[in-house]
C-alpha cells in the first residue's frame, strides 16, 4: 500500500495516561493541514519538539491532513512516533504495516 | 532475562539501566488483545532508538502462526532483536514453521541469512516430551526456556514452593539443551516479594545445571548474579586447574594432578566453565589469569 492510500475512516486512540506515555486521538480532519491541540507538562520546553514529532510521523504515513489531541505524560520521542503510528493505522483501519527505523 | 512488558512505555525507556544479561520484551501473554499492533510499533521504535548497550534483546513474538505472530516477527527481524522467543513451543513443526517465516523476512530485507537467533519456550506436557527434538530443529535455536505457568496449568496441578510439580520438565529441558548444545533457560518467580523462596529456586535450578534465570522485577537481578556468581575459592580452583594444565603440557606430560588428585576432561570443563561465569560476571580479569 503506498503512503497516499491512507485514508482517515474513524476515530483512532492509542497511548494511555500514564506516566511516560502520550494518549493520541487522530479524527478526521475540520481543514487540510494537521492540527495538534497538545497537552503537555513540558509544553513550554517540548512543545515545539512533539508537534513536530506527531506531524512527522503522520506525513510519512501519507497523513497530510488530521485533526490531532495529544495528551502527553513525558513520552519519549519513540514513544510518540509508535503512538501516533498506532493511532493512525486505527483510524485509516489498516494492518499493512510499514516497519521503517528512525 | 528480565521480562519487560511490550506496551508498556515507562518500563521500556528505563529497561537499559538494569545490569541483567538479557531484556526480554514480550508481545505475548502480557500484551491484551487489542493492545498487540500497539506493543509492537512501541517495542519496534524503542529498539531501534534506545541504546540497551551489550544487553542481549529478546521479543517474545505472538503464535508466528497467526496474523498477529507473523505481523510481530515483521517487525522484530527489522528491528534487528537479537533472538527471537517463540511462546508454547509444543513440536518441531512449531520450531521449523518460525524459522522459515524468519528466513523469508531476513531475505526480504536482505539481512545476512541466520542472523536472527531463537529461543523456544517450553509450556505444555507435550513440548517437554519433544523437547530433545524440538531443542534439534533448527540452527537458530540458541536456548530453550521453561514457562512453568501453562505448563503446570496444562499438568492440572499448581505450582508450590519446592516445585516438585516442575521437576521432570526442568531435567528434560535440561538434557535436551545440553544433548544440543544450547542454553537452559528456568521459568520466573513470580512471587516479587518472598527473595528467600526466590534465592533457594534460583540455587536449586543452578545445581542442576541451568544457564541462567527468567525475572520479572529488577530486584531479582542481584540475587541471580550472586546466586551464578562463582565464589573467590571457586575461581582460584580453576585457576589453579588450568595451570596444572598448562604446565603438564608444557612438559608433555599425559598424567595431570593437582594436590594428588588426578584431573581428567570433566574436571577441566568445570574449571573452565567457572571461569567462563567468573569473567561473564566481570570478577575474573586478564591479569588474574596470567
Amino acid at each position: 500500500m503506498e503512503a497516499s492510500d491512507m485514508q482517515i475512516v474513524k476515530t483512532g486512540i492509542a497511548g494511555t495516561m500514564e506516566s511516560s506515555d502520550i494518549m493520541v486521538t487522530i479524527n478526521k480532519p475540520t481543514g487540510k493541514e494537521i492540527k495538534i491541540d497538545l497537552t503537555s507538562s513540558v509544553e513550554k520546553q517540548f512543545g515545539k519538539q512533539i508537534k513536530r514529532t506527531i506531524t512527522e510521523c503522520a506525513n510519512r504515513l501519507g497523513i497530510k491532513s488530521a485533526d490531532i489531541t495529544a495528551v502527553d505524560k513525558g513520552a519519549l520521542d519513540c514513544v510518540i512516533k509508535a503512538r501516533v503510528e498506532t493511532a493512525i493505522y486505527r483510524a485509516c483501519e489498516s494492518t499493512d504495516y510499514r516497519w521503517e527505523a528512525n | 532475562m528480565m521480562f519487560v512488558p511490550g506496551n508498556n512505555p515507562g518500563m521500556i525507556k528505563d529497561a537499559y539501566i538494569y545490569n541483567c544479561d538479557s531484556l526480554m520484551f514480550d508481545l505475548e501473554d502480557s500484551v491484551s488483545i487489542t493492545e498487540k499492533d500497539a506493543a509492537r510499533s512501541l517495542v519496534f521504535h524503542a529498539l531501534t532508538t534506545i541504546d540497551y548497550g551489550e544487553k542481549e534483546i529478546v521479543v517474545r513474538v505472538n503464535d508466528p502462526e497467526t496474523d498477529t505472530g507473523i505481523a510481530d516477527l515483521e517487525a522484530m527481524v527489522r528491528a534487528h532483536a537479537d533472538v527471537i522467543r517463540l511462546p508454547k513451543t509444543a513440536t518441531v513443526h512449531d520450531v521449523t514453521f518460525c524459522d522459515e517465516q524468519i528466513t523469508r523476512i531476513e531475505k526480504a530485507i536482505g539481512m545476512k541469512a541466520g542472523t536472527t537467533h531463537m529461543m523456544a519456550a517450553i509450556e505444555s506436557a507435550e513440548g517437554v516430551l519433544n523437547a530433545r527434538d524440538i531443542a534439534k530443529a533448527s540452527k537458530r535455536l540458541i536456548g530453550i526456556a521453561l514457562g512453568a505457568e501453562d505448563y503446570v496449568t496444562d499438568l492440572k496441578t499448581n505450582r508450590s514452593p519446592e516445585g516438585t510439580e516442575l521437576f521432570f520438565a526442568r531435567c528434560m529441558i535440561l538434557q535436551a539443551a545440553r544433548a544440543a548444545g544450547i542454553a537452559a533457560l528456568d521459568t520466573v518467580y513470580s512471587d516479587v516479594n518472598n527473595e528467600e523462596g526466590f534465592i533457594a529456586e534460583v540455587k536449586l535450578i543452578k545445581q542442576l545445571g541451568f544457564d541462567g534465570k527468567s525475572i520479572i522485577n529488577p530486584r531479582q537481578i542481584k540475587p541471580v548474579i550472586d546466586v551464578f556468581t562463582p565464589t573467590q575459592k571457586e575461581i582460584d580452583k580453576s585457576l589453579a586447574i588450568m595451570a596444572a594444565i598448562e604446565e603438564a603440557h608444557k612438559k608433555g606430560s599425559g598424567v595431570i594432578s593437582l594436590n594428588g588428585k588426578m584431573i581428567d576432561k570433566p574436571v577441566v570443563m568445570r574449571a573452565e566453565r567457572v571461569l567462563h561465569l567468573a569473567r561473564a560476571a566481570k570478577v575474573l580479569g586478564q591479569e588474574a589469569e596470567k
